[in-house]
């Protein structure tokens, strides 16, 4: 299943308890499989058109009166478009809205950059006073979806429409702050987040054949970032490597190295995501795979940091 | 409140906020002295609202869309009784809540605003709410007349009339100037009123400093069932101070000691006129 479908299934199941849970749209019920939510909660469900500035400031509006608000809209329009509402009316007015950026990333494949968010952590992370949250399966989805109301303060939900399969048990127990170690290892970690785990975790699935042990972990929370496992991890393993579906300016790779580096850790380190160019445009796995986000370009990341190690 | 104490707010409010400004060395002058009458009239007269109520779910919510008009607010909340006058001493000092805009920080503010464009989406928002809740109060907010080129605003003028936001009171301090010069120099407006129908609100043009008319036209809201009402409030930027009206330059100007010292003059003429 996609996130985007966990998502609605678990909003759907929140609205039916309480009625003041809302989802707010900007005509993106239909890409945000909301219309089996609004066919069965049509007094929940707020259309505002084709307008993301007024799609964020009515979502904090509707906060500010007691309504448990998920604002819902292509993570690219909602985070570029209304950032200035996120800014304002959200996070420096501290309004308690799920902001939802759907069919994130690269999501949209083929139709080109206008619809990618690949900036949206970097300009989200440098805002005061929001939470930003990338699940990388159905599982961490479902539970993030509903963590998100219960943190009572804003939150940027982030997820792509691609069916994934699961990486961690049902009952997992999922909290937001805190990174979920996947596979362990001790030769490189990935410190990968949203649907980059499940590249990480073919990487690692590759490595192992030549004998080395990777290390993945979903840091589903980007901000604020687990230190203590990302910690963790660069004592425990030989080599870091950060995956993301972003820029390499300012998202989790940056993140990961202002702590590393502040706490005087030396180790191979890199950061993989979208370098700072006129991106390449394909299906998202042909994105994934021109930028090293894949099991074979993520193992020879690994092996060419682990090699240049040795050769010190 | 009587008409004459009603009237006689209205310059003690000028003369507090010109304080305040002066103390403070900022402000926004023109646009609080334009605006100053509709907020005395709004808390005064038409609000159910006050400091003992100001968490209650059922209050009038009141949203400063134009934020830097923020002396005026503040002298107002603090006549109301939402924080002591004294804190108003701090304005624009290190450290201080009371900011150049407005800010939850301070008792009585329902939402920060400042960057322009902004208060009547979340307006649109706690209408909504409130109709979903079948809850009684009302929401009001001020817009400058500059502001209306962000196009923000637009969005949600559409949004209120596709919901019948009857609950919902939009006012424009339609002072006709912004900090470059006059609005239809700038990037044209008119005619305003017309468009503001077609977009589906009920509307209204007030004299913005005739505290009767004002009163009567506030609390008439809603114009027309299943419409958002829409109030163009006609007012002078700088309205009190005879070199301040109509003169761009003091949209954030501060009075030099001088200026100052005539601008009280002026003020307590205009009281005594009123027999205050």
């Amino acid at each position: 299943m996609a996130n985007l479908d966990v998502f609605c299934e678990t909003l759907l199941a929140l609205a039916r308890k309480d009625r003041n849970v809302l989802a707010v749209t900007s005509d993106s019920r239909g890409s945000g499989k909301l219309a089996p939510f609004a066919a069965a909660l049509p007094g929940q469900i707020v259309e505002v058109g084709i307008a993301e500035q007024n799609l964020v400031g009515i979502a904090a509006g509707l906060a500010s009166a007691g309504k448990i608000v998920y604002a819902v809209s292509p993570a690219s329009f909602l985070t570029a478009r209304a950032l200035e509402q996120i800014k304002n009316d959200v996070c420096y007015s501290d309004r308690p809205v799920t902001l939802v950026g759907i069919s994130a990333g690269v999501s949209y494949g083929a139709l080109g950059s206008t619809h990618h968010s690949t900036h949206d952590l970097a300009a989200l992370r440098a805002i005061e006073n929001i939470t930003i949250i990338l699940p990388a399966d159905n599982v961490e989805t479902a539970a993030a979806v509903r963590a998100a109301a219960a943190l009572e303060h804003p939150v940027y939900l982030r997820f792509g429409k691609r069916p994934l399969p699961h990486l961690h048990p049902p009952e997992t127990q999922f909290q937001v702050g805190r990174a979920l170690t996947v596979r362990q290892g001790a030769d490189v970690a990935f410190i990968a987040t949203g649907e980059t785990v499940h590249p990480a975790l073919a990487a690692a699935c590759e490595l192992e054949k030549g004998g080395l042990s990777s290390r993945v972990i979903s840091m589903h929370t980007v901000k604020p970032l687990d230190v203590a496992t990302l910690m963790q991890a660069a004592n425990e393993c030989r080599a870091l490597i950060t995956v993301e579906e972003h820029s390499l300016c300012g998202g989790l790779g940056e993140a990961c190295a202002a702590v590393l580096l502040q706490a005087g850790m030396r180790l191979p380190f890199r950061i993989v995501g979208f370098p700072d160019e006129y991106m390449v445009t394909g299906s998202q796995a042909e994105i994934f795979e021109h930028y090293g986000i894949s099991a074979h370009g993520l193992a020879q990341t690994a092996q060419t940091l682990l090699d240049t190690r040795g050769r010190r | 409140m009587t008409e004459r104490e009603l009237k006689i707010k209205s310059i003690e409010y000028r003369k507090k906020l010109l304080s305040c400004i002066k103390r403070a060395n900022a402000g926004h002058t023109g646009g609080d002295l334009s605006c100053i009458d509709i907020l005395n009239v709004l808390y005064n007269r038409v609000l159910r609202v006050a400091p003992q109520t100001f968490d209650d779910a059922g209050r009038d919510r009141y949203v400063q869309s134009k934020g830097h008009s923020v002396e005026a607010l503040y002298v107002v909340l603090a006549d109301k009784g939402f924080f002591p006058e004294s804190d108003l001493e701090t304005l624009c000092r290190c450290r201080s809540h009371y900011v150049g805009h407005p800010t939850r920080k301070v008792r009585g503010i329902e939402q920060n605003t400042g960057a322009l464009g902004h208060g009547l989406a979340f307006s649109v928002g706690a209408a909504l709410a409130g109709r979903m809740d079948g809850a009684s109060y009302k929401v009001y907010t001020l817009l400058g007349d500059g502001e209306l080129a962000e196009g923000s605003n637009w969005e949600s003028l559409l949004t209120a009339a596709h919901y019948r936001l009857d609950n919902l009171v939009a006012i424009v301090d339609r002072n006709t100037l912004q900090i470059t010069g006059c609005t239809e120099d700038v990037c044209a407006l008119e005619p305003l009123r017309d468009k503001f129908e077609a977009f589906g609100w009920a509307v209204r043009t007030v004299d913005g400093h005739d505290v009767t008319t004002l009163t009567e036209v506030l609390r008439a809201a809603p114009f027309a069932a299943g419409q958002p009402s829409m109030v163009i409030a006609r007012t002078v930027k700088g309205k009190g101070i005879s070199f301040m009206e109509n003169v761009a330059k003091w949209h954030h100007g501060v009075p030099s000691d001088l200026q100052y010292e005539q601008a009280q003059q002026e003020l307590d003429r205009l009281l005594q006129q009123v027999g205050a």
